[in-house]
C-alpha cells in the first residue's frame, strides 16, 4: 500500500463515519421530537406545578384529613379522587371510580416514600412525603384492578396492595348522590 | 510492562470476590420471591439481601474494576512506571474498610434501606459512612489517574495521548463528578440524620440528589466496557481500530453528557417541575449518540479483523470471525444485550413510556441487562485478556472460557427477558413475595418462574468465572509479551488539542449539571416547610 492509497483510504473512512454520525443524531433528533409528540397530543404530561404539605399535619387538618379521603363526585361531572400511603396500606385500600370519566388523583405519603401503581394501566406516581402528588386518569371499560406500593417503604412493602374498582357511570353517580365520599373498602 | 501487578490483581480479586457473593444474594432473591419457593421465609432477610446486593454490585465491584483496569491502562499504554503507588494502596485499604464497615450493619439488619438509601428511611450511620469511605478511596484512584497523565505529558508534550489513557481518564473525571450528588445527599443530608444530630430530613431533595449520581454511575460502569470494545477487541482477534478519532468523541460525549440526564429518574415524582422533566428526557436521548457512534466504529473494527482473514462479501465475512476466541465471543454476545439494553432505556427515556413501566419489574430487567449484560460480560473479557500477563500464567482452558461466556449469555436472557414481561404487566419492584394464589397475579408465576432459573445458570457461570481465574494461577509459569492495545487502521500522527485535553469538556460538564440541576435544587434547598420526619430502620 502506498502513501497516496493510505491517504485516500483514510478519507473513505472518515467520510463513511460522518454519514453513520449523520444518520445518528437523526435517529435522536426524531426520538425526541416523537416523545414530545406524543406528550402533546395524548396530554400525558407530567404534574406541572409542585405542591407542598406537611405529613404530620394530614390527620389533623387540611385536604387529607380521614373524612375527605376517597371519591368525590365534583359539580362538573369529573371525579377526584384522595388517598394517602403509610406504611403498609393506602387509605381508601380500595379506590372506587366511575367508567368513561375524567378523575384526577391526588395522593401523598404520610411517612416514608411510596409508590402508588394501577396495574394493566400507565397510572404511576411516586408518593413523597412533603409533596403532593397528582394523576389525571381515565378508565374506559369497568373492572378490578391491583394498586399495589411500587416503591420500596421498608419491611411491610411487600404486603402494601391496594385496590381500584371501576364501575359504572350511572351506578356511581347514584352512589354519590347524597354527597361525601365513596369508597369500595370491604365490598 | 505491568510493574504493580499485585495491586492490580488486588482490586481485581477483591472486586470479583464480591461479585461471586452478591452473585449468590442475587440468585437466592430470585428464588424466594418465585413460585418455586413456598415456604414461609421472613420478608425482612429479602430486604437485607438486597441491600447487600445492590450495595456491593453498584458501589464496590464495578469501581474495584474500573480502578485495577485504570492502574493497568496506566501503566502499559503510557509505558511509565505508576506515580503514587502507595496512594493507590491507601485507596484499596479504605475501599476494603468502607465495605466491610457498611456490611455489617447490613448483616444485622439495621441498614435496609437499599443502595439508592431512600430517605426519610435511615438506617445504621456507619452503613453510610462505609459507602462513603469506598467513594472516598475510589477518588483517590482519579487523583492518581490525572497525576499519572500529568507526568506522561510533561515529558511527551504535544503527543496524542494513548486512546486507552484518555478513555480512562475521561471515566475517572466522570465518576469523580457523578459521585458527589450522592456525596451531599449523604454528607449534607443523611448522615447528620443518621448520628442524630438531626431528626427531619427532605426527602424530595435527596432523590433530586440521588438522581445526579444514579444515572451518570452507569455510565462510569460501563467505562472499562467501553474502553475494552475499542482498545482490546479489534487487537485480540487480530483486527484494527476502524477510528481512533471517533473513540475519542464518544468518551467526551459520555463525560459531557451521561450527567445532566438524571432527573428522569424523578419522572414520576411530585418535587421536580415538569419543565425540567422535559429537558432531562431530551438530554437522556443525546447520550444514545456516543452508543450508536461506537456500535459502527467496533462492528467496523471486528469487519477489518474478519476481511484480514479471508471474508467476503457483504455479510460473508461474519462466518470468517475467529469465534472460538473468547474476546470475539465477549464482544458479540456483549453488543448483543446491549442493543436489547439500550432500546429498553430507548422507551424509558419517555416520560410517556415510562410511567407504563415506572418502579416495574421492567426497570430492573433493564439494568440487569445493560449492567448485568453488556457490561460485566466485558469485565470478564477484561480479566480474562489481562489475566495472563498479570499472573505470567496462561489460562487454564478457552473451552472452559467460552462455556462461562455462553452461560452467563444465555442466563442473563432467560433471567432479564421474562423479567422484562412481568414488568409490563404491572409487577411491582422490590418485593419479597407475591401471592401467586391471587388470579390478577397468577399469570406472572410462570414469567418468574424462568427468571429463577436464569439467575442460577448465572450463578453457574460466575462461580466458572472465579473457578477460570483461580487456576490460572496454578498453571505452568509462560512468559507473557507485553500487554498492548490495539492499534487504529490509520496511525494517529496528531490529534487536536480538544480532543487531546480535558478542560474544556469538564468545564462543559460541570456547566450542564448546574444549567440542568441548579434551579430544582436550589428551590427545593431553599423552602423550610419539605423536611419531614426520619424513620429510623430496624431501631426498634
Amino acid at each position: 500500500m502506498t502513501v497516496q492509497e493510505d491517504h485516500h483510504g483514510a478519507e473513505v473512512a472518515v467520510r463513511t463515519e460522518k454519514r453513520w454520525a449523520i444518520i445518528s443524531v437523526l435517529i435522536i433528533i426524531l426520538l425526541a421530537v416523537l416523545a414530545a409528540f406524543a406528550g402533546i397530543h395524548r396530554a400525558t404530561m407530567p404534574q406541572a406545578r409542585v405542591e407542598t404539605i406537611d405529613p404530620t399535619r394530614l390527620h389533623v387538618s387540611g385536604e387529607f384529613v380521614e373524612s375527605n379521603l376517597g371519591s368525590m363526585l365534583e359539580s362538573n361531572g369529573t371525579v377526584t379522587v384522595r388517598a394517602i400511603g403509610q406504611q403498609y396500606s393506602f387509605t381508601p385500600a380500595c379506590l372506587l371510580v366511575p367508567a368513561q370519566t375524567p378523575i384526577t388523583l391526588r395522593a401523598t405519603s404520610a411517612d416514608v416514600v411510596h409508590g402508588i401503581l394501577i396495574q394493566a394501566t400507565n397510572v404511576n406516581a411516586m408518593l413523597v412525603p412533603g409533596y403532593v402528588s397528582e394523576q389525571f386518569m381515565r378508565f374506559e371499560k369497568t373492572g378490578d384492578y391491583l394498586m399495589p406500593c411500587q416503591e420500596f417503604c421498608s419491611f411491610g412493602h411487600e404486603g402494601m396492595w391496594g385496590k381500584v374498582k371501576v364501575i359504572d357511570k350511572a351506578a356511581f353517580a347514584e352512589r354519590a348522590k347524597n354527597g361525601g365520599r365513596l369508597s369500595c373498602v370491604g365490598e | 510492562m505491568l510493574e504493580n501487578r499485585k495491586l492490580i490483581l488486588a482490586h481485581f480479586w477483591l472486586a470479583f470476590a464480591a461479585f461471586g457473593l452478591a452473585l449468590l444474594m442475587g440468585a437466592w432473591q430470585m428464588f424466594v420471591r418465585s413460585p418455586l419457593y413456598t415456604w414461609i421465609s421472613n420478608p425482612e432477610w429479602y430486604y437485607r439481601s438486597l441491600t447487600a446486593h445492590g450495595t456491593v454490585m453498584g458501589y464496590v465491584f464495578p469501581t474495584l474494576v474500573a480502578m485495577g483496569f485504570g492502574y493497568a491502562i496506566t501503566e502499559s499504554a503510557l509505558k511509565q512506571r505508576l506515580v503514587g503507588v502507595r496512594w493507590a494502596w491507601v485507596g484499596f485499604w479504605l475501599i476494603v474498610t468502607g465495605s466491610i464497615m457498611a456490611m455489617v450493619p447490613v448483616a444485622l439488619g439495621r441498614a435496609s434501606v437499599l443502595y439508592t438509601f431512600y430517605p426519610p428511611l435511615i438506617g445504621n450511620a456507619f452503613y453510610y459512612i462505609g459507602v462513603v469511605l469506598v467513594v472516598v478511596g475510589s477518588w483517590i484512584w482519579v487523583a492518581l489517574m490525572s497525576i499519572n497523565l500529568r507526568v506522561w505529558r510533561r515529558t511527551h508534550p504535544g503527543e496524542p495521548v494513548p486512546l486507552a489513557m484518555f478513555a480512562n481518564v475521561a471515566g475517572s473525571y466522570l465518576w469523580a463528578w457523578t459521585a458527589v450528588g450522592a456525596a451531599l445527599e449523604l454528607l449534607l443530608q443523611i448522615i447528620p440524620v443518621a448520628l442524630g444530630w438531626r431528626t427531619t430530613i427532605d426527602a424530595g431533595l435527596a432523590r433530586v440528589f440521588f438522581s445526579w449520581t444514579l444515572h451518570a454511575i452507569v455510565y462510569f460502569w460501563l467505562m472499562p466496557t467501553y474502553i475494552a470494545y475499542y482498545t482490546i477487541v479489534p487487537r485480540a482477534i487480530g483486527g484494527r481500530l476502524y477510528s481512533d478519532t471517533m473513540g475519542r468523541i464518544a468518551f467526551i460525549l459520555f463525560l459531557v453528557v451521561a450527567m445532566p440526564i438524571g432527573i428522569h429518574h424523578t419522572f414520576a415524582d411530585p418535587q421536580v417541575g415538569a419543565g425540567f422533566k422535559f429537558i432531562h428526557s431530551a438530554f437522556t436521548a443525546l447520550v444514545a449518540l456516543p452508543t450508536l457512534l461506537t456500535v459502527f466504529t467496533i462492528c467496523a473494527s471486528v469487519e477489518i479483523a474478519a476481511r484480514l482473514r479471508g471474508g467476503r462479501g457483504p455479510f460473508g465475512w461474519i462466518p470468517a470471525l475467529p469465534w472460538r476466541n473468547p474476546i470475539m465471543l465477549a464482544v458479540a454476545f456483549s453488543f448483543v444485550l446491549l442493543g436489547f439494553g439500550g432500546a429498553g432505556g430507548l422507551i424509558n427515556m419517555s416520560y410517556q413510556l415510562d410511567s407504563a413501566v415506572h418502579n416495574t419489574q421492567w426497570i430492573t430487567g433493564h439494568f440487569h441487562l445493560i449492567f448485568g449484560g453488556a457490561i460485566v460480560i466485558m469485565y470478564f473479557a477484561i480479566a480474562y485478556d489481562l489475566w495472563p500477563h498479570l499472573t505470567g500464567r496462561a489460562l487454564p482452558s478457552l473451552k472452559l472460557v467460552r462455556t462461562q461466556l455462553w452461560l452467563w449469555f444465555v442466563g442473563m436472557i432467560v433471567t432479564t427477558f421474562p423479567w422484562h414481561w412481568v414488568g409490563i404487566l404491572g409487577m411491582p419492584r422490590r418485593m419479597a413475595y407475591y401471592d401467586y394464589a391471587d388470579p390478577a397475579i397468577a399469570p406472572q408465576a410462570f414469567s418468574v418462574t424462568l427468571s429463577a432459573i436464569g439467575a442460577f445458570i448465572l450463578l453457574i457461570s460466575g462461580l466458572l468465572f472465579l473457578f477460570i481465574l483461580a487456576t490460572a494461577h496454578r498453571q505452568p509459569a509462560s512468559e507473557a509479551s507485553e500487554y498492548r492495545f490495539s492499534l487504529p487502521i490509520h496511525p494517529v500522527r496528531s490529534v487536536p488539542l480538544a480532543l487531546n485535553t480535558f478542560a474544556i469538556w469538564v468545564a462543559l460538564m460541570i456547566g450542564l449539571t448546574i444549567t440542568n440541576y441548579g434551579y430544582p435544587i436550589l428551590t427545593l434547598a431553599a423552602r423550610s416547610d419539605t423536611s419531614v420526619p426520619a424513620v429510623y430502620v430496624g431501631a426498634q
